[in-house]
């Protein structure tokens, strides 16, 4: 068998110790960030919502990280290889790792979370491993070669902290993982140890003296804090309470007030791996929404622009299509709908539409997506259709949204690096399911676009994956299943002296391995 | 003196009076003064008043604030005065029979009653519109039931008084029907205690109102001052604007109202002046 290899551990390291050899990283120092809401628990294996990620990301590791091009770049694994056909999976671990209770890592580790852990409790990892995973083995105690079925494009993307984090077999093996004790104390291999969490005030992380990577991490200590309201939470990093507001932590429209702070700097990057991409989900299911013309009228119905640059503060871009620019596989040469109230009242007449009432489940996130929501009924009164805002709680909008009761509705979507893992679910027909608002809630059903997901997910050469790709999104830009209207920057804003901070297409979730407080 | 002469001697009454009258003046002329819908995007956001061509600026969306006013006005005062009805038609009738017929009814009616005042009124506002879901409906609804249990109080205390009045025990005497008794003979002195109860009804249930949609939980698809406060809030170091006019309508519509109210307390209950209590 021939063999790709990558020794991209060995570049890595050297293109950084080219790079950060002007800048003499300081050792030390105290940062506070502040996540909301506070998470429900820290074992990222077992919960994956954001505030989890932010904190457990800098806990536990898993073998690949990746830069803000969705690159993978060596984390527990140092080097990996790839066989020709795309289906073995060799990859060589760190040596000298050990958990944050001493106890030495191994490929044991990475196998018992990769094929039992995850396999039983992880919800993205599971499809993956269930459908695509023929093997996952132990060569020696620092390799493990993973086989699958068929060849799976996304499967390197899938090895980020949340999507598959390595836990540890001598704390899990044999007990039942959500019960265990232990999940209350975290235990990682990452450069940060958990020490406390004072419930209702903050999460308390200290430094790894023992991490495997020399030198790291520069930081003594983070401190998570809770803070219920927007407002405050700017007040706190306006008084200097806190050196870091992650992305969503403050109001979009408190954003360029406070990166004009001294000292205060703001970044949209670091979320190239989620890339959430907002849309009007449509039910097809509801009359007049099924018809081409009246979607393609309403599309060109919406200033998008102005949802922009007015209600989101100029943050973020226009999507052109199910796939986010920032995601691998993004084709900008699509059908694209501008405003023109003109074309959209043509289309809507063309439609047959008779001005019935249609209603718009308000997201209730916020007033910023209250705003949004005024401008589009706005948009689209002044082309004649009728569009009745209902407000509803996250419950309610939840329910609603996972049994199909509603005509229109927001929804923004992770992209997750990879059209395979975050995209197709929006879209396919097999996954018109009940039960979670990220299935296709919509009901969109379109056999040659299933066709061209499924084909793509696993055909081995990354050329034909974009031919794919690049078809699909033609298709869906003509059709238009939703109504894309933005692509979403969640800007991160810190003291400009905390350097290094977000280096990764996941940002601060994993980015304090390499911070340093100046 | 009659009713009239003492209502305008109260100088109070009269400028509320005046500012009552301005508002159903601007309701009515609403769609002159502003055709376009309130909610369209008309200008710069955040335009400051007087700046542009706008009198009171432009919101976050570039929505005239102006128009928000004047639109906001027909609502506030639609629900001020249909929720008070409302409250009226549950808690006259029920006042009027528990003071009427006493014994078990009454106290069936009053405990009754006081479970309903035993719950903050704002919180079950709250609960019932979360429930049925925000409209105009719902609203109404949610402050007619948290607004007629005082109303069956004052109607029972009144209907026990004047029972025993002569003239009542003449009409039950002469064999006049029940319901004739309550309704021609009762009930038309109770007018005047009704009346000023409901000036004041009609204010609270504004003040009501703009509270529930300063929280998020008004009709979405109504623009109302409430709401009009409640989504400039969070601006209000950089645009003041936004949040204060809609805020000092509803301070001088309810301001008006009280006055008003008190105004009407006077012309018709001559005796409880306040000049002639001193």
């Amino acid at each position: 068998m021939i063999m790709r290899t990558y020794f991209v551990a060995g570049v890595a390291a050297l293109a950084f110790a080219l790079s950060s050899a002007a800048q003499a990283q300081v050792q030390g120092g105290s940062v506070s960030v502040v996540v909301t809401p506070e998470p429900p628990m820290l074992m990222q294996a077992l919960n994956q919502n954001g505030p989890t990620n932010m904190i457990a990301g800098n806990i536990y590791e898993s073998l690949l990280r990746f830069n803000e091009r969705l690159e993978p770049q060596p984390s527990l694994a140092q080097s990996w290889e790839v066989s020709e056909d795309g289906t073995v999976y060799t990859f060589k671990l760190q040596e000298n790792v050990t958990w944050h209770d001493g106890k030495p890592f191994s490929a044991d580790d990475v196998v018992f979370s990769l094929d039992v852990f995850l396999r039983e409790v992880h919800p993205r990892w599971r499809p993956i491993v269930n459908n695509q995973v023929k093997s996952i083995e132990k060569v020696d105690n620092n390799t493990v070669r993973l086989t699958l079925k068929q060849p799976f494009g996304p499967l390197l993307l899938a090895m980020e902290t949340a999507s598959a984090p390595i836990v540890p077999k001598h704390i899990y093996e044999g007990t039942a993982y959500a019960s265990n004790p232990m999940n209350n104390t975290p235990i990682g291999t990452g450069p940060f140890k958990f020490k406390e969490w004072n419930r209702g005030s903050y999460v308390h992380l200290v430094k790894n003296e023992d991490y495997w990577m020399d030198g790291r991490p520069y930081l003594d200590e983070i401190y998570w804090r809770f803070i219920p309201d927007a407002a405050a939470r700017a007040v706190a990093y306006e008084t200097g309470e806190v050196d870091v507001l992650s992305g969503g932590a403050v109001d979009i429209f408190d954003v360029p007030r406070l990166s004009q702070l001294e000292n205060s700097c703001v970044t949209s990057k670091g979320w190239e791996m989620f890339a959430p991409h907002a849309w009007i989900t449509i039910n097809h299911r509801n009359g007049i929404l099924g018809n081409q013309q009246f979607r393609q009228g309403l599309m060109h119905a919406i200033d998008r622009e102005f949802g922009r640059d007015v209600v989101w503060n100029g943050f973020g871009q226009l999507p052109t299509g199910p796939i986010s620019s920032k995601t691998r596989f993004y084709d900008a040469e699509v059908v694209t709908y501008d405003y023109d109230p003109e074309k959209a009242r043509e289309l809507i007449k063309a439609s047959g539409y008779t001005g019935e009432p249609l209603e718009f489940l308000a997201l209730p996130y916020g007033e910023t997506w209250t705003r949004w929501a005024e401008t589009i009924r706005q948009n689209f009164a002044d082309v004649g259709v009728n569009l009745q805002i209902v407000t509803t709680d996250v419950p309610g909008w939840t329910q609603r949204t996972s049994e199909w009761n509603f005509d229109m509705t927001f929804n923004f979507l992770y992209q997750l690096g990879d059209p395979a893992i975050g995209v197709a679910r929006s879209y396919i027909s097999s996954n018109i399911i009940k039960g979670s608002p990220f299935a296709n809630v919509g009901g969109y059903s379109n056999e040659k676009a299933d066709q061209l997901f499924a084909e793509a997910a696993i055909v081995p050469k990354e050329e034909e994956r974009q031919a794919l790709y690049t078809q699909v999104q033609k298709l869906l830009a003509e059709d238009l299943p939703v109504l894309w209207l933005l692509e979403m920057d969640y800007p991160t804003i810190h003291r400009c002296n905390v350097k290094n901070l977000v280096t990764t297409a996941i940002g601060i979730n994993d980015g304090f391995r390499d911070a340093w407080k100046e | 003196m009659n009713a009239f002469t003492r209502f305008a001697s109260n100088r109070g009454a009269i400028v509320g009076l005046g500012l009552l009258l301005l508002l159903v003046a601007v309701v009515l002329l609403a769609p002159l003064l502003y055709p376009q819908s309130p909610w369209r995007m008309v200008g710069r956001p955040m335009g400051a008043p007087l700046a542009g061509s706008f009198l009171l600026g432009t919101d976050t969306l570039g929505r005239d604030v102006a128009a928000g006013i004047v639109h906001g006005a027909r609502v506030s005062l639609l629900i001020g005065v249909v929720s008070t009805v409302v409250a009226l038609l549950i808690g006259v009738p029920l006042g009027a029979v528990a003071g009427y017929f006493g014994g078990l009814i009454d106290d069936l009616v009053m405990r009754f009653t006081e479970f309903f005042q035993t719950i903050p009124s704002f919180a079950l506002a709250i609960v019932v519109v979360a429930i049925l879901q925000p409209t105009l409906l719902s609203i109404v609804l949610a402050i007619a039931i948290v607004s007629w249990p005082p109303v069956t109080r004052l109607i029972r205390g009144e209907f026990l008084s004047l029972r025993s009045r002569e003239y009542v025990q003449a009409a039950i005497t002469v064999g006049q029907s029940t319901p004739r008794i309550i309704f021609t003979q009762i009930l038309p002195n109770t007018l005047a205690p009704i009346i000023v109860m409901a000036s004041l009804m009609v204010a609270t249930a504004i003040l009501l109102e703009s509270s529930l949609s300063f929280l998020g939980l008004g009709d979405p698809n109504l623009m109302t001052w409430g709401y009009m406060v409640g989504a400039g809030r969070s601006r209000i170091i950089d645009a003041w604007w936004i949040s204060f006019f809609p805020g000092v309508a509803i301070f001088l519509t309810v301001l008006a109202l009280n006055l008003v109210g008190e105004g009407i307390n006077d012309a018709l209950n001559p005796r409880l002046r306040k000049e002639d209590r001193k």
